[in-house]
């Protein structure tokens, strides 16, 4: 993480045409794109939960949509301090990909709603895998929006010609997006591994008392 | 308020470094509470295992 933090702030060449604004690409992007890895995980770990209906894909379903909600949140607060930078505004309605992210966002806060207003047991682990799985249509919508809608408000970097900026620019993306990455996968296995011990102790404590 | 560009790429990475400092401070009392429960637990087997002895 330290070694994307200089290379974002420090190292990448400054953008001939958004000037240091453009240094906001490399936390942004790779939080988005670890927001859509973190719902699709949680989607197949659903899907998984509903085919072979073990315990442990429910609660892995869960913490990857919890992480996802979570890098879903900073998309859009470091997204809506680009914007500002870039365009003078905090929000636009214009831009499909802005919008069809926040519904995809607002459409996992609910999946927490939905779950907690259901009984521990079987039917919530099912309810919530179904919505989950339900979700999963609006990422490849939302990550393609932009695309499909020939938007030009949202700039596109990567096409069909490959990335659109030079080789350290290109460098330091990846590397960031290594490290938001790694730290996203750390953060999953610790919060599971939260998760696990509190069911084991709960469970425990019944069996002692 | 006016923002400068490098006020507000300064803004974006301390969203996520406060964000990640939040998260990190949540799981530390989580585990705080965990290590309390067990210490709980352990005493709880302790006497049970006394009052079965």
């Amino acid at each position: 993480m330290g070694v994307a933090l200089v290379l974002a702030l420090i190292i990448a060449p400054e953008d001939a045409d958004q000037g240091i604004s453009q240094r906001i690409f490399y936390i942004h992007v790779p939080i988005a794109l670890t927001a859509y890895f973190c719902f699709g995980l949680g989607a197949f770990k659903a899907l998984l939960h509903l085919w072979k209906g073990d315990e442990r894909y429910d609660l892995e379903s869960y913490v990857a949509i919890h992480q996802g909600t979570i890098f879903g949140a900073l998309t859009l607060i470091t997204g809506s301090i680009w914007a500002r930078a870039s365009w003078g505004v905090w929000w636009t309605w214009s831009s499909n990909q802005l919008v069809l992210f926040l519904v995809l966002f607002l459409f996992y806060c609910a999946y927490f709603m939905l779950r907690f207003s259901l009984e521990d047991g079987p039917r919530r682990a099912r309810s919530s895998a179904v919505y989950a799985l339900f979700g999963v249509a609006l990422i490849p919508v939302s990550f393609l929006a932009i695309r499909l809608a020939e938007d030009f408000i949202h700039p596109t970097v990567f096409t069909r010609d490959g990335p659109q900026m030079s080789a350290t620019m290109f460098v330091t993306f990846v590397v960031c997006w290594g490290a938001v990455t790694l730290l996203a996968y750390v953060l999953y296995r610790v919060e599971l591994a939260g998760k696990r011990l509190d069911a084991n102790l709960r469970e425990l404590r019944e069996v002692l008392q | 308020m006016s923002w400068s560009q490098s006020d507000l790429v300064a803004a974006a990475y301390s969203v996520v470094f406060v964000f990640v400092l939040v998260y990190v401070a949540i799981i530390a009392a989580k585990l705080a509470r965990l290590q309390r429960e067990t210490a709980e637990l352990v005493e709880l087997a302790r006497a049970k295992s006394r009052a079965d002895a």
